[in-house]
């Protein structure tokens, strides 16, 4: 049996029909076609379809579609539309933090929510933050300066 | 070398150019196959065998062709006839034999995972649920799981139709390999055991297959590095011409040689859609990755090297055995990773004698196949190995021995004594560069001090050579429909800018950017100025694509060359039109210019303008063709080997036998270097992937065959908080082979960081006489070879 699902995807409202069983990451992926959110394990380990619910990072695979009824939904769509991490894709860009970018939008999603905690965090805190975030083509290394370097440039603003 | 680049080209080549792709990525526009969603588009999942070797007694499909959505089930006797067998040999390797395959399992299941049933349904979640409702009754037959019961000659072969479960034998002998043993002064020797792991792209595995009968057109949307190897696959199995099968492969997800293998799941997709006429969809779950996936390694290896008593390495006697699955993988077989295995034993130093025996065998797991570094990781974990075990009997330092060992950076070119031919490589150089970059002599003073402290690190050293831009010699000879070769096209479009199509295809490792750096250079323009297209069987010329670090020294010259082509061409065509002769002009800037003055002649915009829209204008017989194709194939040596050293620096935790990795260093030989940035990324992301082998990555089975650990949350892979930072240094050595002088550099991480870290662990480790032998070093291994744990040698051993 569907059921109606109302919520705000990237700042639009969307109200669609869903079945219990699918998960926040198929329907945006499949019905809203918001494919910038993707899926690796489906077991929330991987780190691959973070997005933000009310503004907290959470697995779209672990979530179930319905429970993110009348909630605010940020994918990595929304997060590049309204320009608040474009500093920090520009450090990913400038160090070639990304290959094959099928890990990218999680690793943007754990970077922002790292950011915003405030205190500019060290190397070591970044590689920690990405504890859950796996990337099979880069060594991490790219992904953690770029990290620093818009926590260094936040931080001084 | 470096006068050959024309001196009027400016230099995009060599620099850290930014990746234009990239930036789509980072707004979440990737545009993978498994985000593909065409109209009427249906979705397939398969019923696996639950059983390492059996035979089927009862199928039964009724229940689930009723369940809700389904649109089709298949078994084997609906799709196999469409198709024809395709076998895993080669005839370069003599005497290799492996069962035929075909799509789905016919009374005989070989692996758990090996496919049985397909559903069809409007959804994977209605095909998934459809699966369950098929009933499937197996007859257990015995299991080959494992080196005990594979070299057992009592045990029935992996497969019925395989007369034993030998698939391939080789040896490799000098003459003087018997005499360098009896004559040595001090012989080494040990047994490693190598794990089996998985390529674990985050993308897995996905194709959409799209036929249209009306045009017998079938476009199949394929994640992989080689889309012409299946545009051929395709056409020639279910007997389509090849003009009629397209083959796209847009963003793909990684890849690392996993994906340009042949799997029965993409077959029963094209099968299906062939039906169906319709696109159908499949992506590969992670367990489903997991038990499909090729799988790599699995290696047993006994080793000894001889040496004179100054430590000079005399010979080395290797007998490798591997275990692949049931069938030899198509079309590259399962048994070149051995082949690379026992060639490259050695390679680095100047070892005169060589004696290398190499045993591939069946089994009843997943499939083994190449995967990034091929064979590399072995080869030089045992022989760097046997180096470090001389060195300690001999008292000698780790890089003293090395140095005394290499191939002279003047001895080139060379052979090996396995008969590998080396153009030119910096083993020397490289070494000096790595011992003043790792502060090797502050490292061991810090070693020793805390060593005091009952802090135990360990210093771990590696050199190595790797194989690249292979030619026809590597596939071809053996009758593989492999191509050896790449084509581009290259134009000048009617607004002045480049296009450029051409075979390599991109996995992010940057080729696209690489190629408009080369182009570029050759049309004086700048690499944002060139469009490059890539991953179209329709869209480019055919060529071999990305595999074997073919990308660079390959694809590189080919655009070199189609780039200088059409320079001429366009020389040529304003040289009509500024009544001057061509050779006097040269492009720059944009621009047509006096070769010799540099002063602007014509703009390149207005060039075309006139080509294009006023040819009438141009001297009659004048060619106006703006687009100029070419095709190279590696001439001259058979492989561009290029070459490095690791090093690796540890901690030993010997309570709980945690290996924290402190820091690893990279000198790289690739040739030249075209983009510095690109080549970094590469190399570090190859090292971590050595090193996720190296401690953490193992597909574990018991004795039945099952696998236990297909999952991300039960097989560990190298994430963030554990990996080290990798500083790398380089040395280039340009190939004389080709105009650009590349070679590749995506194996060369991956191919020694493995040994580096075994050796720092057991630098760390020898104050208690431990030593591993076994990957991935496990803490339980750890704890095992200090003597806290269980045994050493677990039943993973055998
Ligand atoms: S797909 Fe959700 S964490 Fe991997
Ligand atoms: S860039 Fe490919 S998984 Fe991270």
């Amino acid at each position: 049996m569907k059921q109606a699902l109302e919520l705000q995807v990237n700042g639009e409202a969307v109200a669609l029909m869903v079945e219990p069983r699918q998960t926040l990451a198929d329907v945006l992926r499949d019905s809203l076609r918001l494919t910038g959110t993707h899926l690796g394990c489906e077991m929330g380990v991987c780190g691959a379809c973070l997005v933000l619910l009310d503004g907290k990072p959470v697995h779209g695979c672990l979530t179930l579609a319905v429970q993110a009824q009348g909630c605010a939904v940020t994918t990595v769509e929304g997060l590049d539309a309204s320009g608040e991490i474009a500093d920090l894709q520009a450090e990913f860009h400038a160090r070639n933090a990304l290959q094959c970018g099928y890990c990218t939008p999680g690793m943007l999603m754990t970077a922002q929510a790292l950011l915003k905690r405030g205190a500019v965090p060290d190397r070591a805190e970044i590689r920690e933050a990405l504890s859950g975030n796996f990337c099979r083509c880069t060594g991490y290394e790219a992904i953690v300066d770029a990290i620093a370097a818009t926590a260094a440039k936040r931080g001084a603003a | 070398m470096t006068q050959r680049f024309a001196p009027d080209r400016p230099a995009h080549i060599g620099q850290p150019h930014l990746r234009r792709n990239a930036l789509r990525h980072l707004a979440g526009r990737g545009a993978y196959v498994s985000d593909l969603a065409l109209p009427r588009m249906v979705h397939a999942a398969f019923l696996r065998s639950p059983m390492a070797h059996g035979r089927i007694t009862a199928l039964d499909l009724d229940e689930a062709r009723a369940a809700p959505g389904v649109i089709a089930v298949y078994s084997a006797a609906d799709l196999n006839p469409m198709c024809q067998g395709w076998t895993g040999v080669l005839s370069h390797f003599a005497g290799m034999t492996s069962p035929a395959q075909s799509i789905l399992a016919d009374q005989e299941v070989l692996w758990v995972g090996h496919p049985v049933a397909m559903v069809i349904a409007r959804t994977r979640a209605e095909a998934e649920d459809a699966c369950e409702k098929i009933l499937l009754d197996i007859d257990d037959l015995p299991a080959v799981a494992g080196f005990a019961p594979a070299l057992d000659p009592d045990m029935p072969a992996a497969a019925e139709a395989s007369a034993s479960n030998l698939c391939f034998r080789a040896e490799l002998k000098t003459e003087g390999a018997a005499a360098a043993f009896d004559g040595a002064a001090l012989v080494v020797e040990g047994e490693w055991r190598f794990g089996r792991h998985t390529a674990v792209t985050l993308e897995p595995r996905a194709v959409v297959a799209d036929y249209d009968p009306a045009s017998g057109q079938l476009t199949v949307h394929h994640g992989t590095q080689t889309p012409f190897q299946f545009q051929d696959v395709y056409a020639r199995q279910f007997g389509l011409p090849d003009n009629r099968v397209r083959v796209i492969s847009p963003d793909v997800g990684g890849s690392f040689g996993m994906k340009l293998h042949l799997y029965h799941e993409e077959m029963a997709t094209v099968a299906a859609s062939l039906k169906l006429h319709r696109p159908v969809r499949f992506v590969a779950d992670r367990l489903e990755s997991f038990t499909s996936d090729i799988h790599a390694r699995d290696h047993k290896v006994k080793a000894r090297m001889a040496l004179d008593g100054q430590g000079q390495v005399l010979a080395m006697e290797v007998l490798d055995r591997t275990l692949i699955g049931p069938y030899s993988t198509y079309p590259r077989t399962s048994v070149a990773e051995g082949n690379q295995v026992i060639r490259l034993m050695g390679a680095p130093y100047a070892m005169p004698d060589y004696h290398g025996v190499l045993e591939v065998l069946f089994q009843n797991k997943v499939q083994t196949s190449q995967y990034r570094a091929v064979g590399h990781p072995i080869a030089v974990q045992v022989t760097e190995a046997l180096i470090d075990l001389a060195a300690e009997k001999l008292g000698l330092d780790p890089f003293e021995m090395r140095a005394r060992n290499v191939v002279a950076d003047d001895a080139y070119p060379c052979a090996s004594a396995t008969g590998y031919r080396f153009e030119k490589l910096s083993h020397q150089e490289s070494l000096r560069r790595l011992r003043a970059l790792m502060d090797y002599d502050g490292l061991r003073a810090e070693q020793a001090a805390l060593r005091e402290k009952g802090i135990h690190r360990g210093i771990g050293l590696a050199t190595f050579v790797e194989i690249t831009n292979p030619g026809a010699a590597f596939y071809g000879v053996g009758g593989a429909r492999i191509s050896a070769q790449d084509g581009a096209v290259v134009r000048l479009t009617p607004g002045g800018e480049a296009h450029c199509a051409i075979s390599v295809t991109e996995q992010g490792q940057g080729t696209e950017t690489i190629i408009a750096q080369i182009v570029a250079d050759q049309l004086g323009l700048t690499p944002d100025q060139v469009k490059v297209v890539t991953g179209d069987t329709d869209a480019t010329p055919s060529g071999g694509a990305t595999w074997a670090c073919r990308g660079a020294g390959i694809g590189g010259e080919t655009a070199l060359r189609a780039g200088r082509k059409l320079a001429e061409q366009l020389c040529r065509i304003a040289g009509a039109i500024l009544q001057a002769a061509p050779e006097s002009l040269a492009l720059r800037g944009g621009a047509v210019v006096d070769a010799a003055t540099g002063a602007e002649r014509l703009a390149l915009a207005e060039l075309a303008r006139i080509a294009t829209y006023r040819p009438d204008t141009l001297p009659e017989g004048t060619d106006n063709s703006l687009s100029v194709a070419q095709h190279f194939a590696p001439q001259g040596y058979p492989f561009g080997f290029t070459n490095g050293v690791q090093a690796a620096w540890v901690e030993v935790d010997t309570e709980t036998g945690l290996v924290k990795l402190l820091k690893h260093w990279v000198v790289e030989d690739c040739g030249r270097i075209i983009n510095p940035l690109l080549v970094d990324e590469q190399i570090r992301g190859g090292v971590v992937q050595g090193l996720g082998a190296a401690l953490y990555e193992e597909c574990l089975y018991d004795d039945a065959g099952q696998l236990l650990n297909g999952s991300l949350a039960d097989y560990l892979v190298p994430m963030a908080g554990e990996m080290p930072d990798i500083l790398i240094g380089h040395v280039e050595t340009p190939t004389e082979d080709t105009i650009l002088g590349a070679k590749g550099v995506g194996e060369a991480g991956t191919a020694a960081a493995g040994a580096a870290v075994m050796n720092a662990v057991n630098d760390a480790l020898r104050p208690f006489g431990a030593r591993l032998c076994q990957t991935p070093m496990t803490p339980a291994r750890i704890l095992a070879a200090l003597g806290i744990g269980p045994t050493e040698r677990d039943e993973t051993w055998n």
